[in-house]
């Protein structure tokens, strides 16, 4: 049987998260790393589904879909908050949002 | 080369050059399109591995809804051209090998793990090939009934700040 | 030979794929010059007339006018964003048709080298499916109004799409009671639990549902009454404005193309698909795809005859010669069972098509906070209710 194997998923997975960590540390956009941080999620959500095969368990789907949904709740609250630090700093750099540095 | 590795390949090949151009993009409205691109190439991974109903989720809740609203955020904050961070040298000149390095570090412990060694039909497989959603959903309304409604108050919530929030911006 | 049964699934869905993008773009065009015939005789006037014979060859006119307009790409907008979106949204527009069933997936000749040819991808969850490409199909309006770079396209833009993604909400409720009732979110599943007959559809039950689905659905095609963002009299043109020749034509058809898909679901979910409406015992039913296209190709033999002169009456003289000889053909004993499933199939959308027109050609415009308060106060708690009173009332018929 030409099945794919499942460390396969779980490698891709894995540089899929390092992908969106690089992003989230090397760029400056609030929009853009929060756009790193959802690919580090889709990332774990690959994990996850790939598992779920691997054990012939459905918890990992379950899991899934309460990612996905904490995912989109966690989106729209924080995409209000960057709309507001976009309205008061007038700048989408993460680095002019510095009030509490010392 | 069967066609599941075929498809396994392009999609995963896919799914790395969206991430690639998410981080490379110097516009936010490409990293987004990059984004939505990595999902839907996401989605048919899940497919592969049998998972319709997570797959058709994927697409209508994080492709068709979340990204609708980062793009929707792009545009109405006209985020323009991303600027150059002055961090020092170092970081790029030493970061990256090391981070090359961790990499494929975890790739290969991933690989030679007793996990890796899994094939999807092997004994004790699932009997069909895609796993059913009535299965998925008793499991979901019986035996995680009570996260279930716990994320429905957590999206109440959500819908609720993010109103607040919006309104005091004004 | 070998190489077709080794490889029946690839050969086979690329010969459905060919023969239904075919269909699929000359029903595009032939759409619009139905919708424009029907508004003009709700507006006593005749419509396309001359070009070809009652106007049969205006969508051809109106193509190769589309592909000489000059292409005009405005200086500042974004390239690749700006050539993406009408690509976008014309192919999620088609590709949600290969999910849909034309006919019987097993019968007499229902099947070619093992593979059903009524539709081209059968899968157990193809409701969910058309849902995600359909909610999909917001970045093709959304980006073609940001790439433009321009006020207006941006303003209609992000207000079609909003206007989208707050009726999607709806959509996808209104139909859950036909799941509950169906039990299944495959096409043939749905279309199985309504067999027998026009008793057994699942409008009847579900008509709270039909009305709230065929109001979000004309919202979500952006077609009159809910077309503000688009329309010729408000923000220029939204979001195509910036648009010419070919990329305009691809908008233009997108939104054809999602009428349709509509209609086909709207006969799938609540109107049987493609089963007839008559018992089965009534066997003189299977006669009426023949004799309902025999009787067109003799009307037009009547109108030849009686009405036309010149270049249109060779025209519409080919036209007849094609109906007569379609009848026949469906007449014939080979191709009667499997002409039933799509002539059904066909008819029923041709109707929702045509109350779509004739909804456009009557109703006025909302305004765009009239209509986002209907899509959320109004009907999203409306679609709500019915999936609530529906799952209410399976329980309790269940339970007793």
């Amino acid at each position: 049987m030409n099945v794919v194997p499942i460390s396969y998923y779980l490698v891709l997975s894995a540089v899929l998260f390092g992908m969106g960590a690089i992003g989230f540390i090397f760029k400056r956009n609030i929009i853009t790393i929060y756009m790193a941080i959802e690919l580090m999620l889709n990332a774990v959500n690959l994990a996850f589904v790939s598992f779920a095969r691997a054990h012939n368990q459905l918890d990992g789907l379950v899991f899934v879909f309460f990612v996905i949904v904490v995912a989109a709740a966690e989106a729209a609250v924080g995409l209000a908050i960057v709309i507001t630090i976009a309205n008061n700093r007038r700048s989408l750099n993460v680095e002019d949002v510095n009030l509490l540095k010392f | 080369m069967s066609v599941p590795f075929i498809l396994f390949f392009t999609c995963s090949a896919i799914a790395v050059l969206g991430a690639l151009l998410l981080i490379i993009a110097r516009e936010p409205i490409h990293s987004a399109l990059a984004l939505i691109l990595v999902m839907v190439s996401l989605a048919v991974l899940y497919l592969l591995l049998g998972a319709e109903f997570i797959a058709a989720v994927q697409i209508i809740v994080y492709a068709g809804a979340v990204m609708v609203l980062f793009v929707f955020v792009i545009m109405l904050l006209n985020a323009g051209v991303e600027q150059r961070t002055n961090y020092s040298k170092l970081a790029k000149f030493a970061g990256v090998p090391l981070g090359l390095f961790l990499l494929l570090e975890v790739g290969h412990w991933m690989w030679r793990s007793a996990i890796g060694s899994t094939i999807a039909n092997g004994p004790g497989a699932l009997s069909q090939t895609s796993i059913s959603t009535p299965d998925l959903s008793k499991l979901l309304f019986h035996d995680y009934l009570f996260p279930f409604e716990a994320t429905s108050i957590l999206i109440l919530i959500a819908i609720l700040g993010a109103l607040v929030l919006a309104k005091r911006g004004e | 030979m070998e190489f077709i049964t080794q490889h029946a699934v690839l050969v086979v869905s690329l010969v459905k794929i060919v023969v239904l993008l075919f269909v699929l773009m000359t029903s595009l065009a032939y759409l619009t010059w139905f919708e424009r015939k029907v508004v003009a005789h709700i507006q006593s006037r005749w419509g396309p007339y001359y070009v070809g014979a009652h106007g049969l060859l205006q969508p051809l006119a109106d193509g190769i006018k589309f592909l000489f307009k000059e292409d005009v790409t405005p200086p500042t907008a974004d390239r690749l964003v700006y050539l993406l979106a009408p690509f976008l949204a014309l192919s999620l527009a088609m590709t949600t048709l290969a999910l849909i069933p034309f006919g019987p997936l097993t019968g007499p000749h229902a099947t070619v080298f093992g593979q059903p040819i009524l539709v081209i991808a059968n899968s157990n969850v193809g409701l969910l499916f058309l849902f995600a490409i359909t909610s999909i199909g917001v970045y093709g309006v959304a980006l073609a109004g940001w790439s433009s770079n321009s006020k207006y396209p941006l303003l209609g833009g992000l207000r079609s799409s909003a206007q989208m993604i707050s009726y999607e909400v709806s959509l996808t409720l209104s139909i859950v009671g036909v799941l509950l009732l169906a039990g299944s979110f495959s096409f043939n599943g749905i279309i199985e639990s309504q067999k027998g007959g026009v008793i057994h559809w699942h409008v009847w039950p579900q008509i709270l549902g039909f009305l709230c689905y065929i109001t979000a659905a004309i919202a979500e095609t952006n077609r009159v009454p809910f077309d503000l963002p688009e329309a010729e009299t408000e923000l220029v043109a939204g979001f195509h404005t910036e648009y010419s020749s070919f990329k305009f034509a691809m908008f233009f058809m997108a939104e054809y193309a999602n009428m349709i898909t509509v209609s086909c679901l709207a006969t799938i979910l609540f109107f049987g698909g493609w089963q007839s409406p008559f018992p089965e015992s009534w066997t003189w039913q299977l006669y009426l795809p023949g004799a309902g296209l025999v009787l067109l190709g003799l009307y037009c033999a009547y109108d030849t005859a009686m009405h036309m002169r010149g270049l249109a009456r060779v025209q519409l003289a080919v036209v007849t010669t094609l109906a007569l000889i379609a009848g026949l053909i469906c007449l014939s004993h080979s191709a009667l069972p499997i002409v039933q499933g799509p002539f059904w199939f066909l008819t029923k959308v041709i109707l929702f098509l045509f109350v779509y027109v004739w909804i456009r050609g009557t109703l006025p415009r909302f305004r765009y906070d009239q209509l986002m308060s209907f899509g959320w106060k109004l009907l999203l708690p409306v679609s709500l209710a019915n999936l609530v009173g529906t799952a209410l009332v399976i329980l309790l018929v269940k339970r007793g």
